[in-house]
């Protein structure tokens, strides 16, 4: 199955000699990156290269020191006006999940719309509904993440993610966590999103989902963006040596 | 005995071994699972029924529940002389409030309990109305114990005394402490360099320092620190030096909590454009204060108890009284009775506050349900 691509031109993300330390460690170096509505880029790459910390950056959950973020035309700065402006516009979808474990499944989904974007809470519990309908958990509304599976807390997440209506999705290693017979289930949650035309930022390992669904794949190491192709050419005719050394050791076990 | 056979995939869920389960599992498993566990057993049971048979003549069955004096106790039996209570128990209740207006310390204390119940119950039905009664009933409180309004007779605040004094002092100290205990648990976790350290000197300083001395403070002092021409009772100043103390201690209790909650929380709060007081009502406090449950409950037990150090500063809380009534030729040398009825007081508040810890933990239980 090949998802009918619908970019457009105008990029959502730009990203422009960016920079960043943790205290005196160099984790991103001059990164420059474009990213268009609707496009589908994952990020790979050995553990410490960087990745999460590029798309952590995006909502500023990271602060970077020298360069530019572009987000929907709004500068990434520490004006708190603009990171309001940006974090409903960017949902991200976390490795360990991060739910709130005292709040209900739909709770979960519905505090944000309630109180960030002042959403009646009849409304925001109607959206929530129709968006756990689409992550296919529509009957657990009502319990705590705590009685759910790893693959249906995922989904969970996901779905509060959605409830902001975001235009762009980060998603940071979602299915890392999990156990292999759930994988799959949030891997369909994520193609199904994907064709729907969301613009998604994707840091995993799941080669088979990259060649499905990504647009442009990224190879991160040592805190460079060491080579960027279209999956074809990624995995089929990869440039760089610690590219191909990577996908041999990720691809061949 | 061999087992059946089943097909692989199709082995069913058998009952477990007869005498595992059940009344006589649980007898066999902790009592008698040995020869010398059976022993101590039955040894444990004979000790016991002698101990609690000797005590219960004591307390009940040789006791005089009323009599004149220790003298006249002595006379009719052997066991506990209750009289020194009995005799007593409105200074033990209320110490000398004027007996024509204890009703309003009665009022004031049964309605305490509609204050308080949708505060403890979030469950309750009409939570709305009766929490609008939580909101004014301090005035109200206020109003009936002190007089003064409505032509209700002004009391002195040093005819306060006993149990009412105890409770005074314990739930109002458990009732502000808490809002200040949590704003200096926030205020020490601040990005914001002079709430911090305000907060961490506030802290460190109500911690370092004996309660007897804040107290002596309150009695001796506190009046000079005040703008002039305020003059607290002494019963407000020491209420504001228990409420001191112990959001101190609650503090540190709650910063616990807050720094047991996982980064991630905090990280899928601000992805979803929660701003600090949102994190903070909605993500923060609700599980930290979970978390922090039983120490909370800790210091809280800690501060009623406390207050019976009241009695350095002239205060006669109930442990005052019973020293009043011990003082009294006639019940000279019951000391036994009158203080183990003091405890049984506190024993009986503090495993209230105790019990309902333990059942709010529960039904804050999110996980296994």
């Amino acid at each position: 199955m090949v998802i009918k691509k619908n970019t457009s031109s105008k990029p959502v993300i730009e990203i422009k000699e960016m920079h960043k330390w943790f205290g005196t460690f160099h984790v991103l170096k001059n990164i420059s990156l474009g990213v268009n509505q609707g496009e589908r880029i994952v990020i790979c790459g050995p553990s410490g290269s960087g990745k999460s910390t590029l798309i952590r950056c995006i909502n500023r959950l990271e602060v970077h020191q020298r360069g530019d973020i572009i987000v929907n035309d709004v500068e990434l700065t520490g004006d708190l006006k603009n990171l309001e402006a940006i974090r409903s516009d960017v949902g991200m979808v976390f490795q360990s999940f991060n739910l709130f474990p005292h709040l209900t499944v739909l709770e979960n989904c519905t505090l944000a719309p309630i109180w960030v974007k002042g959403l009646p809470k009849k409304d925001a519990n109607e959206l929530a509904m129709e968006l756990l309908t689409r992550v296919k958990i529509p009957e657990q509304a009502l319990k705590f993440p705590g009685q759910l599976s790893g693959g249906q807390q995922q989904r969970v997440a996901i779905a509060r993610s959605l409830c902001m209506q975001p235009k762009i999705m980060l998603f940071d290693e979602p299915t890392s966590a999990l156990d292999p017979e759930m994988i799959k289930e949030v891997l369909d949650t994520m193609i199904e999103l994907a064709e729907t035309g969301m613009t998604m930022l994707v840091v995993t390992h799941e080669m088979g989902f990259a060649k499905k669904v990504a647009d442009s794949v990224i190879f991160m190491d040592e805190g460079e963006i060491i080579e960027q192709n279209d999956p074809k050419n990624f995995f089929n005719n990869p440039k760089n040596d610690r590219t191909k050394l990577f996908l041999s050791q990720i691809l061949n076990h | 005995m061999s087992l059946e056979t089943y097909k692989p995939g199709s082995y069913p869920n058998l009952p477990p071994p007869a005498g595992t389960v059940g009344v006589y599992g649980w007898l066999k498993n902790n009592l008698f699972s040995s020869v010398s566990n059976s022993l101590l057993t039955i040894l444990s049971v004979i000790l016991l029924y002698y101990l609690i048979d000797s005590i219960i003549g004591w307390f009940f069955f040789d006791a005089v529940f009323d009599a004149d004096s220790k003298i006249e106790c002595r006379k009719i039996n052997d066991g506990a002389c209750w009289a020194v209570i009995t005799r007593r128990v409105g200074q033990f209740v209320y110490g000398f409030y004027p007996e024509a207006e204890r009703w309003r310390i009665d009022l004031t204390f049964y309605t305490m309990f509609f204050a308080f119940a949708p505060l403890l119950y979030p469950d309750l039905p009409k939570r709305k109305w009766l929490l609008w009664f939580s909101g004014i009933y301090p005035i109200f409180a206020f109003i009936l114990i002190n007089g003064g309004f409505f032509g209700l007779p002004k009391i002195e605040y040093s005819l306060f005394g006993g149990f009412m004094l105890t409770v005074i002092l314990g739930v109002s100290g458990i009732v502000c402490s808490l809002p200040i205990g949590i704003l200096l648990a926030l205020g020490r976790q601040s990005k914001l360099t002079v709430v911090r350290t305000l907060s961490v000197c506030f802290i460190e300083f109500m911690r370092g320092v004996p309660l007897i001395t804040l107290l002596f403070v309150a009695s001796s002092m506190l009046n000079y620190f005040m703008p002039p021409g305020t003059n607290f009772s002494i019963l407000v100043r020491v209420i504001i030096m228990f409420t001191f103390f112990s959001a101190a201690y609650i503090a540190e209790v709650i910063r616990g909590g807050i720094q047991a909650i996982p980064k991630g929380q905090y990280e899928a709060a601000d992805a979803l454009g929660l701003n600090y007081w949102q994190t903070t009502r909605f993500i923060t406090l609700p599980q930290a204060l979970k978390i922090s449950i039983p120490g909370i409950v800790n210091t809280f037990i800690g501060l009623y108890k406390d207050t019976t150090l009241v009695v350095v500063i002239g205060l006669l809380d109930p442990l005052g009284i019973g020293r009043a009534a011990l003082a009294d030729t006639k019940w000279n040398g019951l000391s036994t009775e009158t203080y183990l009825f003091v405890a049984l007081f506190f024993f009986v508040s503090c495993f209230a506050m105790s019990r309902y810890s333990l059942w709010l933990e529960n039904k804050l239980n999110t996980e296994n349900k």
